[in-house]
């Protein structure tokens, strides 16, 4: 029998015309049929109603007893957690001043930016200069690395006090440690590396775009009861914010974080900096990758050669990797890093779902492959059918002798 | 030393897409796999315990299914594998999921560390490894890429960050997560895959972890999927066929679309 009490999912029987249009809905085979109509098996099921809406007669229901834990009306602004690397702010944060101001807007609320860092007031004009009303600064010479605990504390410290609606942070190596363990310490929900973030125009709630399943799927996800709604957005996957040069300045709250609030049970024994020239795919605007069809090592001195006539960094697909051919810290994808260069060229990759999940936001594609069928080419502004052991070299020939033009 | 790993048994993601036209999952035999993070984890662990002695203990949550996943953290080396199975822990979101796995690590004697793999490939959030130590209040170390060393109630590691790497020491209990620059597991021997057949799996529900069922699975996740749908469907471009001088034309005028300095060509 249904039981109303507890979250689940039933299956209204008098309902199901047997359509058997749930079944390949549901991601984990837990629904079948059983004497004409859907059945569910509660031991595999997991709740997450992929089923039901893929029911024409409304026969799938999921129970959610979860409770509000607050009452959004308390709870209102937009906040932008402004990241600091080596005293500057972290590019990723104009982009979530971009998308902020939007939802600051949509919600007619104001625009913070909160910084934890070793600064003084006067370094805080890019904040203002992209878009920001306010800046919460807590500025203190222990808050110049990042370490987990103080800069958690801080923050839920900060937003216990005022109670923003929103709480925006890069998917950067500081964001995807600090905002998991600050989210879980105000136990509200977080989400990770949305693609797209929108007002709900009925309920006001945000509504979180992300790719599941390794980018197969999109999940639009929902904090309707718990503030702040909280989520993380990748670097160069969000358009930043435009300089107003109207707006230098604007209300700075200073916070002054005391002896307790800095404690940490982690010490930063030194700081290795990447060398001069080191690899940082991220920060590269050209990247040229080799996968399978290359064949071997050798192959890679020739993708170097192209990056090198291009400005690129060279990278790789996990088969590559996998074979030993280059070093693990250059693969592209899925188990790899996401890259968002302004070109990318795949060179002898076939183009794998989860390849492309790591290099999908890059503006332009030039694949060179010699299967036509290969499906990095549905994913390529440009696709070169033809062997890249001709066409590489060729390239980079016409580019030694500046023949291009 | 205990040292805890934490586990989880993912579909293989490449065998999920979506039907652009119905809009629903297409999943054709998907069986479940061990997050490949969480392989180099367990070895993390199992290289702790043969330098300073210990035990190894695999944890997950999931079906009862999700037991196979610590058979394989069993061959990999863990010498036990304990599942938190339960109808409660049904659609847990991250802030759930981290809840019943440190309720999990309290019920296990005396933990002094907990590895995790930095992120599980099914849902990318990375968020249950900061959530167990938030949960449990300990330090963390997230996108570990060495252990130095440990031993003595500390542990010294290389982790991950933007402008390079840090070398930190935390204070034992702690948790980290860690990333494929750590050492590559073993292959399974033919004496740990024969006790992961024959060793059995611990089985625990909310009650036997003391779980408050109101904080488990969906009840007590603060976040929900609203709806699903294909990804934008990148627009594929123009092919290209033909002769070398056709291809590189191509290409060199795909680049100079892209408006790059042509770099390497100070003498055009």
């Amino acid at each position: 029998m249904p039981d109303r009490n507890t979250s689940g999912l039933i299956i209204h029987e008098e309902r199901c015309a047997g359509c058997e249009l749930c079944l390949p809905a549901c991601p984990f085979g837990a629904l079948s049929m059983r004497g004409g109509t859907a059945s569910v098996d509660q031991s595999v099921c997991t709740l997450c109603g992929a089923c039901v809406k893929q029911c024409p007669a409304g026969a799938i229901e999921l129970i959610r007893t979860s409770r509000m834990a607050v009452n959004p009306g308390d709870w209102s602004g937009v906040w932008v957690y402004a990241e600091t690397v080596d005293d500057a702010f972290h590019p990723v944060v104009f982009e979530l001043l971009g998308a902020g101001a939007r939802l600051a807007r949509s919600r007619g609320a104001v625009l913070t930016a909160v910084v934890l860092a070793d600064m003084d007031e006067s370094r805080l004009s890019p904040l203002f200069l992209h878009g920001a009303d306010r800046v919460i600064l807590a500025g203190h010479p222990e808050l110049s690395l990042y370490r987990d605990e103080p800069f958690a504390r801080i923050l839920v410290r900060l937003v216990r006090t005022y109670r923003p609606e929103i709480v925006l942070a890069g998917a950067t190596t500081v964001g995807r440690a600090l905002i998991p363990r600050a989210a879980t310490m105000l136990g509200t929900g977080l989400t990770a590396d949305c693609t797209g973030l929108e007002i709900d125009p009925e309920t006001g709630n945000l509504l979180q775009t992300r790719p599941a399943f390794g980018g197969n799927i999109m999940a639009r996800i929902v904090c309707a009861g718990h503030r702040p709604q909280m989520a993380t957005v990748r670097p160069r996957v969000m358009e930043a914010a435009p300089i107003d040069p109207g707006r230098a300045g604007g209300e700075i709250v200073r916070f002054e974080p005391g002896r307790e609030d800095l404690a940490s049970r982690l010490v930063i024994d030194s700081v290795l900096r990447r060398q001069e020239g080191g690899l940082n795919l991220n920060a590269s605007d050209v990247i040229i990758a080799g996968g399978r069809g290359l064949g071997g090592p050798d192959s890679f001195r020739m993708l170097a050669d192209l990056a090198e006539v291009l400005g690129g960094t060279v990278a790789a697909s996990r088969a590559a990797v996998d074979a030993g051919w280059i070093s693990a810290d250059r693969q592209i994808g899925q188990t790899g890093k996401t890259v968002a260069p302004k070109l990318y060229v795949a060179v002898g990759i076939s183009g794998a779902v989860q390849h492309v999940v790591g290099m999908s936001s890059a503006e332009t594609v030039i694949a060179i492959d010699k299967n036509p069928s290969a499906p990095i080419f549905g994913t390529a502004d440009i696709g070169l059918v033809g062997d890249l052991f001709e066409i590489v070299p060729g390239l980079i020939r016409r580019y030694r002798e500046g023949t291009f033009a | 030393m205990h040292i805890a790993v934490c586990v989880k048994q993912v579909p293989d993601t490449s065998e999920i897409s979506i039907d652009p036209e119905t809009n629903t999952l297409v999943r054709e035999g998907v069986a479940g796999t061990m997050n490949p993070f969480d392989a180099w984890a367990i070895e993390a662990a199992v290289r702790i315990r043969e330098q300073c002695g210990g035990r190894v203990t695999a944890l997950s949550m999931g079906p009862p299914q999700a037991e196979s996943v610590l058979r394989t953290a069993m061959a990999l080396g863990a010498d036990r594998g304990v599942l938190l199975s339960d109808r409660a822990f049904a659609g847990a979101d991250t802030l759930a999921t981290s809840y019943a796995l440190a309720m999990g690590l309290r019920a296990l004697s005396q933990v002094d560390l907990v590895f995790c793999g930095k992120q599980a490939v099914d849902g990318d959030t990375a968020q249950v490894g900061p959530g167990i130590a938030a949960q449990l209040d300990w330090p963390q170390i997230c996108f570990a890429k060495r252990i130095v060393s440990s031993g003595n109630g500390s542990i010294t590691v290389e982790r991950s960050a933007e402008s390079g790497s840090d070398i930190v020491t935390s204070s034992l209990p702690c948790v980290v997560t860690v990333v494929k620059d750590i050492h590559a597991p073993r292959f399974p021997s033919l004496g740990r895959q024969l006790f992961a057949r024959n060793s059995g799996v611990t089985v625990w529900g909310a009650g036997d972890i003391g779980a408050d069922p109101g904080r488990c699975g969906l009840t007590g996740s603060p976040t929900w999927v609203d709806g699903i749908f294909a990804p934008p469907k990148r627009e594929g471009g123009r092919i290209v066929r033909g002769d070398l001088r056709l291809l590189t034309d191509a290409f060199i005028a795909g680049v100079q679309a892209v408006s790059l300095p042509p770099g390497g060509n100070d003498n055009a």
